[in-house]
């Protein structure tokens, strides 16, 4: 297989991409849209071959990229070239075979820009693994067929879960090693849907596959003739996305005032930020928080172009009519919408980052949107087991890794959305006071909304 | 109500205008690190949006090689000027003078190690605690895992183990005294996207992009602009090609690249034909396999 890459074959996809630009005019690759993926897997349930193969058999590999895994595939004494070098950057990653942070890959076909966020799936690396999922709007859970659903499953679906990835990829991989058989894949997908269920997770997909041989994740395979779905790229490069951001509520966290105080634009005066639910239009009626004052949009400015509207994840400077005193933290959310909470007592899910462990009565620095606010740990309600998806109660310390509910009261009040409702405004962070090191990733439940696993 | 979409570019150019707001709020002295390459002019232009019609809150940095094109420093001041920001320069040559550093020998002797002093003297001398760089994930395995807000300890230096972790798009740029951040706005752009962005906004580029003939000699498969910066190997042959930088750096690690491309179209058409990636001419990546992050932890770009 690998050892018989021909290198001249192999030409970015892009290419033939731009002779189509060509025939229809520039506007084709302009008007590509932008997926956020997440992988999670270890060494062994072939994760990394799975990206080497989609940046390969995109043709999004080079070949002086090709050239170096190639020559270090001989150097680390492999036969086949190994594709998971692709991906493993570190120098410590690659001596020890592992892949210990999250990597950023990048590929595009005609249809889609795709950023991958590659993280190793070991539990020890459960944080590295929340943050890759953070910015994800499709998780693949690889599953490797000999082995069905295991403990690694279920944190990998659990961190999707809690992060709430509208769209999760079951990727049954290794299928060449159970001879493509569809018994064993339609075990573990009813198996899967029973903990999908359990979970809340939003929309499922399943997929046969084999990364190492290429079977269904970019073409159609021979050997999976059971399987009517579409390949894994096929996929991705349909499903939507974002298609609700600017159905929501609409919210502007205000991060900087432009007030440019020169001659031609004395009288000049924006807030600028990034639209963070919904949609905002010249005209109407906003309600600026914590302050409580009304006033409506004069203009909605992107550098020199005025816009009609601004719509989530738009970066812009809104005008308003009137002289309200506006600042970087507050936020402006429409009348006539449903409001945000307000509040300083805070219920949230939180996965701890740091070697120092979380206790009852620690102080930290929250940062919420662009606020930023001191705060003390007040209860810690208990402990997830992400393997057994359990929860325990009596365990009141937070180690690195571990995933707990609780309760921060706040020294300035929070003006949010449960993280359900909003990813934005439903999350922040902790901050070590004295080392500023980022210690905590908390997702904003409300307390009607805290369910228990049993599986 | 339907529902709404960007395309890639503008979803790209909103994140990075998010970045860099949010260091003009978070940090006292920022200033953004100008090359005169196509990453650090889409940077600029960037930047100038972010703030529009204020003034760009921070100054430029540019770490003057020595070695540098000319078009490059005439396509800078122009830029600056046309901006309306300060520009600060930090000489590797004054760094030599100094003592500071010491002149590499040899034909393939290069001051881009040389930079990393000039750089963070410069960063010590006017106290920024925020440097904002054009670097990308794409473009080299160590930096596919680096932040946005990258900490550097007070020597500088980056701790590629034990970063802090970025979460949706909250950033924390807190820091101790001495200790600054090194900002990457554009760190999700890939190569094609920066082209892309250049035609999109009609961003003008140092005539070095588009073709020209030069007296250019071959160095391991690699062309080299013939200029006095480079001494040439007795069997070196000058010779007059028509090419073009596919990047930009100084003079001794900018190989260039036989091109007929003298649009932005045609640019686009023959990067996406390529099939070495931009670094593949650059000889400071070439010096081995984790060249890149070896350079990068003593606080490299």
């Amino acid at each position: 297989m690998l050892q018989q890459i021909n290198t001249s074959a192999i030409k970015p996809i892009l290419s033939s991409l731009l002779l189509k630009e060509e025939d229809n005019g520039p506007s084709g690759y302009l008007d590509m849209e932008l997926l956020r993926f997440s992988t999670a897997g270890s060494v062994d349930d072939g994760k990394s071959t799975l990206i080497g193969r989609l940046l390969y058999d995109s043709k999004s590999i080079f070949e002086d990229q090709l050239q170096s895994v190639k020559d270090a595939s001989e150097r680390l004494g492999g036969e086949e070239v190994n594709l998971a070098l692709l991906t493993d950057g570190l120098r410590a990653e690659r001596e020890q075979g592992i892949t210990i942070d999250v990597a950023y890959r990048y590929f595009a076909t005609p249809k889609r820009k795709f950023i991958i966020a590659d993280t190793p799936g070991h539990i020890q690396y459960t944080r590295n693994m929340v943050t890759g999922a953070s910015t994800a709007d499709v998780a693949i859970v690889l599953i490797d067929a000999r082995n069905g659903i295991v403990e690694q499953t279920k944190r990998h679906s659990y961190i999707a879960s809690l992060l709430q990835i509208p769209n999760v990829i079951l990727a049954i991989n290794k299928m060449d090693l159970v001879n493509f058989s569809e018994e064993v894949y339609n075990t573990i997908k009813l198996e899967y849907e029973k903990i999908a269920v359990i979970l809340k997770l939003g929309n499922i997909i399943f997929i046969p596959i084999s990364a190492r041989d290429g079977d269904n994740v970019v073409d159609v395979s021979a050997n999976t003739p059971w399987y009517k779905g579409e390949t894994l790229l096929q996929l991705l490069e349909t499903i939507p996305v974002h298609n609700t951001d600017s159905l929501l509520p609409a919210r502007f966290p205000v991060q900087y005032v432009i007030n440019p105080n020169n001659a031609a634009f004395q009288d000049y005066r924006a807030y600028a930020g990034r639209v963070s639910g919904g949609l905002f239009r010249v005209g109407d009626t906003i309600l600026a928080l914590p302050s409580n004052r009304l006033s409506t949009i004069k203009a909605i400015d992107e550098g020199p172009v005025e816009l009609n509207e601004a719509f989530t994840p738009q970066s812009v400077s809104i005008r308003l009519d009137g002289n309200i005193s506006i600042n970087r933290g507050d936020l402006l959310v429409k009348v006539n919408e449903k409001y945000p909470k307000y509040s300083s007592i805070i219920s949230l899910h939180v996965c701890w980052l740091n070697a120092r462990p979380l206790s009852v009565g620690g102080k930290y620095i929250v940062r919420h949107t662009t606020n930023e606010t001191p705060a003390i740990i007040q209860d810690i309600r208990y402990k997830v087991n992400i393997n057994t998806l359990k929860n325990i109660a009596d365990d009141k310390t937070i180690h690195m890794n571990d995933i707990a509910h609780i309760t921060i009261k706040t020294q300035k009040a929070l003006k949010y959305d449960d993280y359900s409702e909003n990813r934005i405004t439903g999350s922040l962070i902790l901050i070590d006071e004295n080392t500023f090191e980022t210690v905590g990733a908390g997702m904003i439940v409300s307390d009607q909304e805290v369910y228990s696993y049993n599986i | 109500m339907g529902h709404r979409e960007l395309t890639h570019l503008k979803e790209l150019e909103s994140e990075s205008i998010f970045i860099l707001r949010e260091v003009a709020a978070q940090f006292e002295h920022p200033a953004l690190l100008f090359s005169g390459g196509k990453d650090s002019i889409v940077l600029a232009f960037l930047a100038r949006k972010a703030f529009y019609p204020a003034a760009i809150p921070f100054p430029f940095v540019h770490i003057d090689t020595g070695h540098n094109f000319e078009e490059t420093l005439l396509y800078r001041d122009k830029l600056v000027n046309r901006m309306g920001v300060k520009l600060i320069v930090g000489s590797v040559e004054k760094s030599i003078q100094q003592g500071r550093v010491g002149e590499e020998k040899g034909y393939n002797a290069s001051r881009n190690k040389l930079q990393t002093i000039t750089l963070l003297d410069t960063i010590e001398k006017y106290k920024f605690d925020a440097a904002i760089g054009g670097a990308r994930r794409d473009e080299e395995k160590a930096r596919a895992k680096e932040r946005f807000f990258s900490h550097r300890d007070e020597f500088g230096q980056w701790d590629p183990k034990n970063q802090r972790p970025e979460l949706w798009n909250i950033f924390n740029g807190k820091k101790q005294d001495g200790e600054h951040f090194r900002i990457f706005p554009i760190s999700n752009w890939t190569e094609m996207d920066v082209w892309q962005y250049i035609l999109q906004e009609n961003i003008p580029l140092p005539s070095l992009y588009y073709t020209h003939m030069r007296e250019v000699f071959e160095r391991d498969e690699i062309f080299y602009a013939a200029l006095p910066a480079m001494p040439r190997k007795p069997a070196e042959k000058v010779v007059w090609k028509k090419v073009r930088c596919r990047t930009i750096g100084d003079i001794t690690c900018t190989g260039l690249t036989l091109s007929t491309a003298n649009t932005l179209k045609e640019i686009i058409s023959e990067i996406a034909g390529s099939r070495v990636t931009e670094r593949g001419g650059r000889a400071d990546d070439k010096r081995s396999d984790a060249a890149m992050e070896d350079r990068k932890k003593v606080g490299y770009f």
